[in-house]
């Protein structure tokens, strides 16, 4: 249905629409490096359909419980988003399958932006062309200074990343080449912009 | 100006004289495949973006082979499979291979080149990361999401990124013991998890080109588990005869100029490699097998599109004659046409399903993915404790076959039949 998925895009407008001015304040959630596929949204729940807007929500609750136990919970027992609109990670986030129900059930947890390390390339490509959050990247490693729960602002237009309490800023990579993909708000958008298809 | 395979490949596709590594084009698709898991959603984007009346770009090249989840109890797996039904029906796709008729095929990877889908030269976007795997054949074959698949089920067109060309040159007289799957392990684990992420995987030298066509599959089936973008063996006469075996279709081979630039070679001598495993949890913790005759094993799995392809049952079984396993011995064939291989394939005139049973392995299972990734609760193989597998398989992520508690040992079906008969992990070697 259109309208979840439109709702999706404009509830993150200053994210992905308009990154220039974006400023993104959340808590974080930090994990490690090589967070698979499997462990973002584990193969048994992948007979949930992203285009159904009751099973988008249903991939929402279900985000991150892949992860190992040790891990502090992602989402509290019952409820259906996560408290955390940011992932901290580590190197090559997001490896493994080029399930598209990966990005779509952080972005239904409620994850807008993740900052990691490295990016396996099916799952940034994937979270651009949905535009279900920014994959942000740094050369530094954050999890040193980032703990779940801390507060953090990601200022997209100055491309840095601030860990609030201790003031301390890092350096994003610019987007590049698929900067104007994001901006345009995603695939669909950005190929109906430049006249790919005019539907 | 000289360029590699996959720049050819993809310079053909999007008009061009001329691509560079890292230039940003619009390609044309020759194969849109799609499965059980990703087809739905794919599907849903579609018809969001295009209306519900759309008619896909191409009806002939728009291939949904659902293999997945499709021996469970599940309803949501069945409503799914009917949703790829209904779609099939709508837009009239001759290439729709439905389970539960005599059409069903198994896994998608096998099943692509088995049904003469893959071409040399060709361009193929497959819902699915191991759609890499069909590089073997000498196309540009790539994974991608439902929202990049749904675009080119619309318009026959996406936007990607040239990717540069790591070169593994493998030469050498390739010795028996050594499998596909023991060249494309030893290689992860020396370039890393990712090791290749953006990058084109070509691989060549006599090492490979001694190998049969399923052999070089399970080499590029695993270019994902290093990052890779697409892995790729240029064609040469067992690639066509295996490709105009199976279809009537044209096309036209593309190799890379000889001078051509790459952004890193490397070379191995095949002669220094080893029976191997990937310890869990990632494909690149390589350890020789001969290094870990102490970890005690609860189950053996072959199947999977990485090692469930006819030469790997060959193999496992060149082990297993006249021997018994020792632990749980799961066996699931890619395909109907590697099941139907099983009872028609000899060794020393016994076929390979009397071998497997006489070895006491479970009774063979219908083709599919099944516990290659877990699934739902009933699929068959699935881990649901603390079982301690060696698999053929391609992934052992925490949890991906299931239980987060049962660790993952990668091999090749020499090594993993090796190590079904000891109990143990064991090197190949001490039984051939
Ligand atoms: S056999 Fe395993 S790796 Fe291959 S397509 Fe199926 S689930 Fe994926």
């Amino acid at each position: 249905m259109a309208g979840k998925k439109k709702s999706v895009i404009s509830n993150q407008q200053s994210a992905i629409s308009n990154p220039k001015s974006a400023i993104i304040r959340s808590r974080v959630y930090v994990v490690g490096d090589n967070i698979d596929t499997d462990q973002i949204i584990p193969a048994q729940h992948l007979n949930l359909v992203p285009t159904i807007p009751a099973e988008y929500r249903k991939l929402g609750a279900l985000a991150l419980s892949g992860l190992p136990a040790d891990y502090p919970p992602f989402i509290k027992r019952g409820a259906a988003q996560a408290e955390y609109g940011i992932i901290v990670a580590g190197r090559n986030f997001g490896c493994g399958s080029s399930r598209e129900h990966a990005p779509i059930a952080l972005g239904a947890a409620g994850i807008r932006a993740i900052v990691a390390e490295s990016y396996a390339r099916i799952f940034f490509r994937n979270a651009i062309a949905t535009g279900e959050q920014y994959p942000c990247e740094t050369a530094a490693n954050l999890r040193t200074v980032f703990q779940t729960g801390d507060e953090a602002e990601i200022r997209l237009d100055r491309e840095e990343f601030v860990h609030v309490k201790s003031g301390k800023v890092f350096k994003l990579k610019s987007l590049g080449a698929v900067m104007p993909v994001v901006s345009a708000g995603g695939l669909f958008a950005y190929a109906r912009k430049t006249g790919m298809i005019t539907a | 100006m000289s360029m590699t395979i996959t720049e050819k490949i993809l310079a053909r596709a999007a008009d061009k004289a001329v691509v560079m590594p890292g230039e940003n084009i619009w390609v044309k698709a020759d194969i849109l495949l799609t499965h059980d898991i990703c087809g739905p959603g794919t599907i849903g984007v579609f018809q969001r973006e295009f209306g519900r009346d759309a008619k896909v770009w191409d009806r002939e090249r728009v291939v949904i082979i659902p293999d997945h989840f499709i021996f469970t109890k599940d309803e949501m797996s069945h409503r799914n499979v009917e949703g790829l039904r209904t779609f099939a029906r709508e837009q009239a796709l001759p290439y729709f291979y439905d389970p539960g008729t005599p059409t069903y095929k198994g896994v998608c990877h096998v099943a692509l080149p088995q049904e003469g889908h893959v071409r040399p030269g060709e361009v193929i976007f497959g819902t699915d990361s191991h759609t890499c795997t069909h590089g073997a054949l000498g196309a540009f074959a790539t994974g991608i999401g439902n929202t990049d698949a749904g675009f080119v089920m619309g318009t026959g067109k996406l936007l990607i990124k040239v990717p540069p060309t790591l070169r593994f040159t493998v030469s050498g007289l390739k010795p028996d013991y050594i499998m596909g799957k023991d060249i494309i392990l030893r290689i992860i684990g020396d370039i890393g998890f990712e090791g290749a992420t953006y990058c084109a995987m070509e691989f060549r030298g006599d090492a490979i080109a001694a190998l049969a066509i399923e052999e070089r599959m399970t080499i590029c089936n695993m270019a994902i588990e290093a990052g890779g973008k697409n892995g790729i063996i240029a064609p040469d006469e067992k690639t066509l005869a295996y490709v105009r075996a199976r279809t009537p279709k044209p096309f036209t081979p593309l190799y890379s100029d000889p001078d051509c630039a790459v952004a890193k070679d490397y070379t191995y001598d095949v002669a220094t490699f080893e029976p191997c495993v990937a310890k869990p949890h990632s494909p690149a913790e390589y350890a020789p097998a001969r290094e870990l005759k102490d970890v005690k094993l609860d189950r053996a799995y072959i199947g999977s599109c990485t090692g469930g392809k006819l030469t790997d049952f060959i193999a496992a079984a060149v082990i297993l004659q006249g021997k018994r396993v020792s632990v749980d011995t799961f066996l699931v064939p890619a395909t109907q046409e590697v099941a139907t291989g099983l009872a028609t394939e000899k060794i020393n005139g016994e076929a390979l399903t009397n071998i497997f049973k006489n070895a006491g392995c479970l009774d063979i299972a219908p083709p599919s993915c099944a516990a290659c990734l877990g699934g739902p609760p009933d699929t068959f193989g699935r881990t649901h404790g603390r079982e301690v597998v060696i698999s053929t398989t391609n992934r052992n992520f925490l949890g991906r076959m299931g239980s987060k508690d049962a660790p993952i040992y990668l091999a090749s079906p020499l090594t993993v039949a090796a190590s079904a008969v000891t109990g143990r992990i064991t090197d190949p070697r001490e039984f051939l």
